[in-house]
This record gives C-alpha cells, sequence and structure tokens, in this order.
C-alpha cells in the first residue's frame, strides 16, 4: 500500500521525456513473446473457432481462404455423431473416476511422506513422482508388458493367488478402467509434491493441541489437515481436470481409441478427424472440448472453493 | 509406545509397496532391456536375466538410426528451452516491474491460455506450419513452443517478489532499461530460470503429438516418435529393441531429474504446474 502512495511522487522527479520514454519500455521487452504468442498461439485460436463454421477440409490447407461458411452445421453434426458422443462419455467417466483416484493417492503418499520420522523420504518422494517425468511411449512399452494377458507381469501375479486375469486392454469391459489406473499411476507424484508443500505449510502446535484435546489420527486429519488443505485440494482438482479432460496420449499408445471405441476420447476423435482431413468438424469439436474445461473449472471453484462464504 | 512402533511400521510397509508399484515396471524395464528376445516372451515372465546380453542395445544402432533421433530430440529441445527462458523471462520481467499501457490485458490473455485445450490450437498449427513451409523442419518442430504461457506465470511471480529497490537503484545510477535487465534482473533469477530450463526441457523431449504429425521423415523423428512408430507400425515387432529405446528416452531425463530434483519439487510447489 504505502509504495502505491510513494509512486506518483517518485515519478515526479523523472524528467517528461525519460518518464514517456520509460512508459513504452515496457512493450520492447514484452514484444518477442507478444509477437511468437500472438502468431502461434492467439492467431489459432481464433482460427480454430473460425474454421469451426467452414467446411474446411485437408484439401484446402494450400487455399484456407476459399471455403463456405456453413454456420453451426459442424456444431449440430455432432452431438449426432454417434462415435463423438461416445468419446464425450468415456472422457466424462475416464473424468470421474481418474480425478478422485489421482487425488486420493496422491492425498496418501503425502500425508504418509509428511507425517515425520521417515527415513529415506527423499527417495520415496523421487520414486513416486518418476512417472510424471518419464516420456508417454516409454510409459506404453513398459504398461503394455505388464498388462499383456499371457506374459505380463499382472496376470503373472494373479495366477500365483489362482485368479485368472482378463485381457486387460483388449477386453471392452477393463480396458477404459485400465487407462484410468495407468494415468493416476503416471500422474498423482506432480500432485503428490503440490500437497506435500501445502502440508508443510500447517503450523505443528495445530496438532499438538489436537492432540492435548484427545484427538485421535483421524480425527487430526479431518479437522485440520483437511480443511487447511482445501486451497491445495481445488488447485490439484482443477489443473486435473483440465489435463485429464484432454485424455488423448494413453489410449493413442495403448489402444490406439479400441477395443470398439471404449478407450476413445473426446481429443483422439478430434485427432482422428484432423487425420481424415476434416478440419472444420475438427475444430468445432475442439471448441466444444474448450466450453466443457471452463465449464468443470467454474463447477470445481463453486462446489470446493469458497464454502464458508 | 509400542502402538507409535506398528503405526510406523504399517506406514513403511505402505509406502514402500506403493514404491514397488511405482518403481517396479521401471525396473522390469532396465532389467529385461538385457534378456533375450525369447526370455523377454517367456510365460511366466523372468525378473532377472538369465544371461546378459547387450544385443538390443546395439540393435538401436544397427537398425534404427538412434544417433539421428537422439541427437534431433536433443536440438529440438535445448533450442526451445533458450528460446522460453529468453522470452519469457522477458515479459515476466515487464508485467512484474514495468508499467506499460495494456500489461494488465496482456496478462490476463497469457494465462487465459492456459486454459486453452492442445487440440484447439493444433489443427491452425498444423496449417501455419504448412504453409509457412516449415513442416518436416527443425523450425517447424520448434516455433509453437518458444513461448509458453507457464514460463511467464512462473517468472513474473518469481519476479514480484524481488525487492523493486534493487532496480530503482540501478536506474538513479543511470543504468539503461536493457543493462538492468541483464546485469541486475537475471543474475537474481538464477533459481527460477533453473526451474524453468528443467521443465521447459523435459516436456519438449517428452514431446510426443506435435513431432508425431510435423516430422515425416526419418531424419527428422525426435526419440518417442521414432518408438512409437516402431511399436506400432511394424509386423514383427522386436520388444528387447522397444525396451532399450524406452530405456535411452527415460536415462537422461532421469539422470537430470535425481541431479536437479530440488528445482524440479520448488518449482511444482510454487506454480503447481508441470
Amino acid at each position: 500500500m504505502t509504495a502505491l502512495l510513494t509512486r506518483p511522487s517518485q515519478e515526479g522527479r523523472v524528467a517528461p521525456v525519460r518518464k514517456r520514454k520509460r512508459k513504452w519500455a515496457g512493450w520492447a521487452f514484452a514484444a518477442p513473446f507478444t509477437v511468437l504468442f500472438l502468431v502461434f498461439a492467439l492467431l489459432p485460436v481464433v482460427a480454430s473457432l473460425v474454421m469451426s463454421v467452414t467446411d474446411m477440409r485437408a484439401t484446402d490447407l494450400r487455399t484456407p481462404l476459399s471455403v463456405n461458411f456453413v454456420g453451426l452445421d459442424n456444431y449440430t453434426r455432432l452431438f449426432s455423431d454417434d462415435l463423438f458422443v461416445r468419446s464425450a462419455i468415456n472422457t466424462l467417466v475416464f473424468v470421474g473416476l481418474g480425478v478422485p483416484l489421482t487425488i486420493v493417492a496422491a492425498m496418501a503418499a503425502a500425508n504418509g511422506l509428511n507425517s515425520g520420522l521417515i527415513r529415506f523420504r527423499a527417495l520415496f518422494r523421487v520414486g513416486f513422482y518418476l512417472p510424471v517425468v518419464t516420456s508417454i511411449v516409454a510409459i506404453a512399452v513398459i504398461w503394455r508388458f505388464l498388462l499383456d494377458p499371457e506374459a505380463g507381469l499382472v496376470n503373472n501375479l494373479l495366477a500365483q493367488i489362482g485368479i485368472t486375469g482378463p485381457n486387460w486392454l483388449g477386453d471392452t469391459s477393463t480396458s477404459l478402467g485400465s487407462i484410468i489406473v495407468m494415468a493416476a499411476w503416471r500422474n498423482f507424484g506432480s500432485l503428490m509434491v503440490i500437497f506435500l508443500a501445502a502440508l508443510q505449510g500447517i503450523p505443528t502446535d495445530l496438532y499438538e493441541a489436537a492432540r492435548l484435546d484427545g484427538a485421535g489420527r483421524w480425527q487430526q486429519f479431518r479437522r485440520i489437515t483437511l480443511p487447511l488443505m482445501r486451497p491445495a485440494l481445488l488447485f490439484g482438482a482443477v489443473i486435473t481436470g483440465i489435463g485429464y479432460l484432454q485424455l488423448f496420449e494413453e489410449p493413442l499408445v495403448m489402444t490406439q481409441g479400441g477395443p470398439l471405441s471404449s478407450t476413445l476420447s473426446v481429443s483422439y476423435h478430434i485427432y482422428n478427424q484432423f487425420g481424415f482431413g476434416n478440419y472444420g468438424y475438427a475444430a468445432a469439436a475442439s471448441y466444444v472440448l474448450f466450453v466443457a474445461i471452463v465449464a468443470l473449472s467454474v463447477l470445481q471453484f463453486r462446489l470446493l472453493g469458497n464454502r464458508d462464504d | 509406545m509400542t502402538r507409535d512402533r506398528i503405526a510406523r511400521t504399517s506406514l513403511y510397509l505402505v509406502l514402500v509397496a506403493g514404491l514397488l508399484v511405482v518403481v517396479g515396471p521401471f525396473l522390469w524395464m532396465l532389467l529385461s532391456s538385457f534378456k533375450t528376445e525369447a526370455e523377454i516372451r517367456s510365460v511366466p515372465p523372468t525378473w532377472w536375466p538369465s544371461t546378459w546380453s547387450p544385443a538390443n542395445y546395439r540393435d538401436l544402432f544397427d537398425r534404427l538410426d538412434f544417433p539421428q533421433y537422439f541427437a534431433n530430440s536433443a536440438i529440438v529441445a535445448v533450442l526451445v528451452t533458450a528460446g522460453n527462458l529468453l522470452f519469457c523471462s522477458l515479459l515476466g520481467y515487464a508485467l512484474a516491474k514495468l508499467d506499460f499501457p495494456g500489461r494488465k490485458a496482456l496478462f490476463l490473455v497469457v494465462l487465459g491460455m492456459l486454459m486453452v485445450p492442445g487440440m484447439v490450437t493444433f489443427v491452425p498449427q498444423f496449417v501455419l506450419v504448412s504453409n509457412m513451409g516449415l513442416a518436416n523442419s527443425y523450425a517447424g518442430l520448434v516455433l509453437p513452443f518458444l513461448a509458453g504461457p507457464f514460463g511467464v506465470f512462473l517468472m513474473r511471480q518469481f519476479l514480484l517478489a524481488i525487492p523493486d529497490d534493487l532496480i530503482e537503484a540501478a536506474r538513479v545510477d543511470g543504468a539503461g532499461e536493457w543493462r538492468i535487465f541483464w546485469r541486475v534482473v537475471l543474475p537474481l533469477c538464477k533459481p527460477a530460470l533453473a526451474t524453468l530450463g528443467i521443465l521447459t526441457f523435459l516436456s519438449s523431449w517428452n514431446n510426443f503429438l506435435w513431432p508425431l504429425v510435423v516430422a515425416t521423415t526419418d531424419d527428422k523423428y525426435t526419440l518417442p516418435v521414432a518408438l512409437a512408430l516402431y511399436a506400432i507400425g511394424q509386423n514383427r515387432i522386436y520388444y528387447g529393441l522397444l525396451l532399450a529405446g524406452a530405456v535411452v528416452v527415460v536415462l537422461p531425463v532421469l539422470i537430470v531429474f535425481l541431479a536437479l530434483q530440488r528445482h524440479f519439487m520448488r518449482g511444482i510447489a510454487t506454480t503447481g504446474l508441470k
């Protein structure tokens, strides 16, 4: 506040010419990024919206301005496209189960590592974080071996306790579930680090006071940890939700969307439409996804944020 | 006392089990990359190789042009990282410390970009890069990733915490704006630059979709693309080769990560993004 109040008098001492020069100096620093950002980010965002109301196809690649305006046709077609509806349902199931699973795994790991007196904490932290920094292609190589119906580790472990494991990725009843578990396995590490930072921000005397009042571990967790973690949990839910709504790489490398479109996601459907050359249609689908992401974020802020207000 | 001990032991058991589930598959990948093709396909699977053989790694060079893919991945990652460090710190500084017309609007637009799904920009970016004649070129692989909103956010947040007095003092001493940026601001930003550099390098190294679409010939493939195309497109897949390839993709990342993990953790904890 004081900085705000003293600034005018400081600036008053600077000569007028210098001041005007300095007023625009900011843009000299901002310009390089802004130019790249305009061309490679903002222009595509606008172009996508424009494309979504045209019949642009791959054959119009060299002459993007010669396409026809088709209004909202692409959007209405989307919702009568069985594959799109299927991909939307798959994606919602993935988000609905995957986000809670990832958050629970991250919370468990963070609380386990934060509960004092743990040796090798750095080792655990690095281990849990390892999948986050690993290329999805390498992860796919590993997981396809793990889940192989005959030679895979998972089914051979199950066989030792007398269970015949299913063909995880090849059966429509287990394929999406396998992708969900794999995504949680891959991503919980980054949430764990965020939650660990939040946990370390909670004053320890709160727990001490609760212990003196006779509160058990579970009560301490419910009455102190959870409420104080709410901002971090909300943040984790929002960024994981945004990421998971864009599910794409996992099914691409694991199942190619199959079997029978059981792991086809919205992003994957868009990618396929792009591959078929249906650019306008793909752009419309991508905007539907965009709207869903904004809607989910707003919803999560409503549900999890500021409940006391 | 004993209850505490039981609690601690069970906590350890749970954590170790978790670690096995997460790290076990990586160990298995590393061990299996030294097995023969027959042993990899054997039922039930083995953990320890019955004979250690470097044949799979030799095949990376004999059957595939692996040094080329490795070099492509490294070139693209280094260029993307250098670009982000420069452009994001420039804009981050301007947003945090300089007052200029349109500053707030610019920040909001850049920040808003974090919510835009990749698929929205994907198709127009491809059209744009193709029409610029940059398909299947390093420029086409690098340019769309040079100015990431994440880096701006990170640098701005870091710079906001640096006191204005340092910059003001340099100004009073008559230093120009550029000189202040290079001599005063950037040296102070080292921790943030380290975090941004590592995170950017990693995401570029692991980037998959864009190079898969833009790189169309062997000589421009990055490692993940080459590995994926080899895994998906072939009639007869050599699993040993695939596992050795996966080890080579993961290893540089693992080394960088282990050496600099403190920067990672701090970067993620302060910005919440990977």
